[in-house]
């Protein structure tokens, strides 16, 4: 399926990936044809979706350290909420964020039509 | 219902007070702050840049009305409290307004101590504490000629300076024959006294004033030698009182100031005080640091979270007066028993003076060169023992300058001058970030600005001007400096709490030491894992996502998101066939670049993440391991020739390395972790800029440690020289289990050496061989479980989620 065609599906659910397979405090990386989008999986098992590209200099966001609801970016420790993208602290910037949810041990991610936060 | 929180005093220390408050959430309280001035808080510590007009008053306002209203604070200002009442638990302002509190804030301040000589309520004659008085001054230097300030002390000094600049003649009269005679001696005093008078001050010592003379308005001021001075203005700055009396009227238990306990509570516990309205333990403080510490302990007690105690202060004080470098702090005069070290340059007009007491700092004073004065107050503050460096101290720390300005004083740099080379940032971003944001603290700093949040090479400039900027406010270091955010806890109190609880998982060493946040955060995480581990070897579960990317994906993660790879060659030594596996990877998996590291090991850069297991089993396959270039680990023993080729050669150096490597290869450290061993003191591997060299010589080897060639360069401190491999190879063990026992995360061993003191070092290691071979043992026994290859694990299936994407498009 390409991007053109989920994007026409645009309110639909697409299944992922089992949440168990997300570590706790952890992420997984989704590729698309366009855009890496990480998953993170909180303590509380809340599942957050956004585009893997720090507001700062494009650090990989999937790979940072988790904690509360936020991440913290690899490259210059910038700290983004998880649920609304934006830095936190004296910091700003904004990164996509996307629709997701948890259903039956399974994650779905909706549209790809990125929500600006 | 959420209980009403009164502050009575909208001042720094107060509103200080808040802003601690809010860190532990939004919604304790409804919050009243009542303030007789008609402004929101702002920095009286700037009042001296304003009247000597190098600042405005917009320029100090700490926290505008929007702020207030942010927080949902009711603000009333130019309204001052005139009645506590007790018993109804409420109070009254000066305009008939009441305010019932359950909890209530003092932060009443001081007031100036008017001398009270026969004319002192004459229209011209004031105080210098608030915006009402400087704007007095202001006006009357555009009318009138001749200013006398009396009181030659900081504050009086501060005064003269701005009523000078504004182009009036003033005249300082002192009581005393020495200047500041609360922070100087004599000499500085007398250097500082000069310097003054070089910039047109004008000074009348030992006189004592009797009598303000004039109409209604003050025209001159009489002497008790009956002499006289003409005086349209008279600025009285003798010092200040605690300003307690509406506090004394409610019959709060007051003494010199309203007296607290630890936690900032009066006697009457619903009502908490802090700032210079107090005091505690016999001491009232008039600088802002401590309020500062007393602020930070009265929120987390507000907040009912009661975890800390205020224990106290020790204070410096920085003279803010263009062109004037002048640091004090603690006792300055030596008394019986006390050794006096003195440098004195009359040519560059530089005074430094430390005076020491069984090897610990008790005071010092600079004048003219005041870098140095941060590392001096904290090496006071925190009671080191300066034994192992005393012959260089008065020389200052070194490395202070280590970011590419060599001495080059920071204060006389032009504001495009690049302070942090990491980030790009200016000395005039920095400044200018320090007064417009309100910022005291290094760490505020390094988040506004970023400056000196990388590498830290440039920390003591952007700590120079933060002290030169806020003056005597800039909390320098703190006496217990929290972990982190999420903790009041010091790395040495978690430290302790982790061996003497018992303390075996996260969420345990979390509740037990009452961590503000559920799982920790990205400073804290890495740094409990480290310490479990290094604590409990045999029983941890290392925590991969408590780790740094790097170490959770044992690469080394490049800014294009791919990953470096570096196999492990024992003591830099290698084969034609490791050669040609490592060619063939490359080949295989289109690695873009190659290059040879400082450390003497092969880097493999551009890999792709999820390339990563597949290259980490053909390097696996040809009998490598994990390099740990990625890690807080032991990175790499670098050699030099040694003796089979090199005609200098003594003892089998090379084959010592390997030794080395083989016995400390995976191990986890504070900080990354470098050895080196070179064959001859001629030294070519290097060793003497290494956390642990060996320099080998005939009769034995000679053993180096706290060597760092990276941000600050330091050369090793020798440890001792001993004559055995075996020795050697023990010795290190020892040094490298104390430093993993020891040290705070992310301390590297240079700057440990200097905390902790070499002779410290020496003792445990040289000077007790049980403690030694302990400590060995104790390396060996956790080296059981960290000598497994990670690389061939994950090569084998481990953690492979963490190298797998997910793909949902076609």
């Amino acid at each position: 399926m390409t991007m053109n065609a989920l994007a026409q599906e645009a309110g639909n659910w697409i299944e992922i990936v089992a949440l168990e397979d997300i570590p706790q405090l952890g992420s997984r990386v989704i590729k698309t044809d366009t855009v890496d989008i990480a998953l993170f999986r909180t303590a509380l098992d809340e599942v957050f979706a956004i585009k893997d590209a720090c507001p700062h200099k494009q650090g990989p966001l999937s790979q940072g350290i988790v904690h509360g609801t936020s991440v913290t970016c690899p490259l210059h420790n910038w700290k983004i909420d998880l649920a609304s993208g934006e830095a936190l602290g004296p910091d700003e910037g904004c990164t996509n964020v996307y629709p997701v949810k948890v259903e039956n041990g399974m994650v779905y991610l909706g549209s790809l039509e990125a929500r600006a936060a | 219902m959420r209980e009403n929180l009164v502050l009575v005093g909208n001042g720094m220390a107060g509103v200080r007070t808040l802003e601690e408050l809010f860190k532990h959430g939004d919604d304790l309280y409804n919050i009243t702050v009542i303030g007789s001035e008609p402004h929101p808080n702002y920095n009286r510590m700037m009042l001296s840049p304003v009247l000597a007009s190098e600042k405005t008053v917009s320029d100090i306002i700490l926290n505008s009305r929007e702020w207030y209203e942010e927080h949902g604070i009711e603000l009333i200002t130019g309204d001052g409290v005139t009645e506590i009442s007790r018993v109804n638990k409420s109070v009254i302002t000066a305009s008939g307004r009441k305010f019932p509190y359950d909890r209530l804030l003092l932060a009443t301040g001081s007031n100036p101590f008017i001398i009270p000589v026969p004319g002192a309520d004459k229209e011209g004659v004031i105080g210098f504490r608030d915006i009402h008085d400087v704007e007095t001054m202001l006006a009357a230097t555009r009318q009138y000629k001749n200013a006398v300030v009396i009181g030659g002390g900081l504050l009086g000094l501060e005064a003269a300076n701005g009523l000078m600049k504004q182009g009036m003649n003033v005249t300082v009269v002192h009581l005393l024959d020495t200047l500041m005679e609360r922070q100087l001696d004599k000499p500085a005093a007398a250097m500082l006294k000069t310097s003054l008078e070089q910039k047109g001050l004008k000074f009348l010592m030992e006189a004592q004033t009797a009598e303000l003379i004039g109409e209604q308005r003050v025209t001159g001021v009489k002497f008790a030698d009956g002499s006289e001075v003409d005086a349209d203005l008279v600025v009285m700055a003798v010092g200040i009182r605690p300003n307690i009396e509406l506090l004394q009227q409610a019959g709060i238990y007051c003494e010199r100031g309203v007296v607290v306990n630890d936690t900032m509570q009066t006697y009457d516990p619903s009502i908490y005080a802090v700032g210079e309205c107090v005091q505690h333990r016999k001491q009232c403080y008039g600088l802002v640091a401590p309020l500062f510490e007393q602020a930070r302990v009265a929120a987390n007690h507000l907040a009912q979270v009661g975890s800390t105690r205020y224990e106290g202060s020790v204070t410096s004080t920085k003279l803010k007066v263009t062109g004037i470098d002048l640091f004090s702090a603690g006792n300055f005069n030596e008394e019986e028993g006390d050794e006096a070290m003195v440098l004195q340059d009359p040519a560059s007009g530089t005074y430094k003076k430390l005076v020491i007491r069984d090897n610990k700092i008790k005071g010092a004073v600079l004048f003219g060169d005041t870098m140095d004065g941060t590392w001096y107050f904290q090496l006071m503050r925190e009671g080191t023992n300066i034994a192992d460096f005393r012959r260089t101290i008065m020389f200052g720390q070194h490395d202070l300058g280590d970011a590419g300005h060599g001495d080059a004083q920071v204060l006389a740099l032009p504001d495009s001058a690049e302070i942090c080379g990491c980030n790009g940032v200016c000395k005039g971003e920095i400044v200018n970030a320090i007064s417009k944001q309100g910022l005291f603290t290094l760490e505020d700093v390094r988040a506004h600005t970023k400056a000196s949040s990388s590498c830290g090479s440039c920390t003591g400039l952007v700590e120079a001007l933060l002290a030169s900027t806020v003056g005597e406010g800039y909390d320098e270091a703190p006496s217990k400096k929290p972990m982190c955010g999420c903790t009041e806890h010091s790395h040495d109190d978690v430290i302790r709490a982790i061996k003497q609880q018992k303390l075996k998982t996260m969420p345990d060493v979390r509740e037990f030491m009452e961590w503000k946040t559920p799982d920790g955060c990205a400073a804290c995480r890495p740094a409990l894992n480290y310490y479990l581990l290094a604590n409990w070897p045999e029983e941890y579960q290392d925590d991969a996502q408590s780790r740094f990317i790097n170490e959770r994906a044992h690469g080394n993660i490049q800014k294009d998101g791919t990953y470096s790879v570096v196999p492990r060659m024992f003591g830099g030594l290698c084969t034609a066939n490791d050669l040609r596996a490592i060619a063939d990877v490359s080949d295989k998996y289109k690695v873009p670049e190659m290059k040879v590291t400082g450390g003497q090991r092969i880097d493999l850069f551009g890999v792709q993440k999820e390339d990563l297991p597949a290259v980490w089993k053909d390097l696996s396959d040809a009998g490598f391991v994990s390099g740990h270039a990625y890690g807080k680990a032991m990175r790499t023993v670098k050699t030099c020739a040694g003796k089979t080729w090199c005609r200098f050669g003594t003892q089998n150096s090379t084959g010592l390395g390997v030794k080395l490597e083989e016995l400390t290869w995976g191990s986890w450290m504070p900080h990354k972790f470098k050895l080196a061993v070179s064959g001859c003191p001629r030294n070519c591997a290097e060793a003497t800029i290494k956390d642990f060299g060996v320099v080998c010589v005939d009769s034995g080897y000679e053993l180096h440690v706290g060597g760092n060639g990276g941000i600050k360069v330091r050369v090793t401190d020798l440890l001792c020289k001993v004559e055995t491999e075996q020795q050697v190879l023990e010795y290190c063990g020892a040094f490298i289990q104390k430093y993993r026992e020891e040290a705070h995360y992310l301390e590297r061993t240079a700057p440990w050496v200097e905390r902790v003191g070499l002779s410290t070092i020496k003792e445990c290691i040289l000077d007790d061989e049980e403690a030694r071979k302990a400590l060995y043992d104790r390396f060996k026994l956790s080296q059981k479980y960290a000598q497994i290859d990670p690389w061939k694990a994950r090569a084998e299936g481990e953690a492979a989620h963490e190298f797998t994407p997910l793909k949902i498009a076609g």
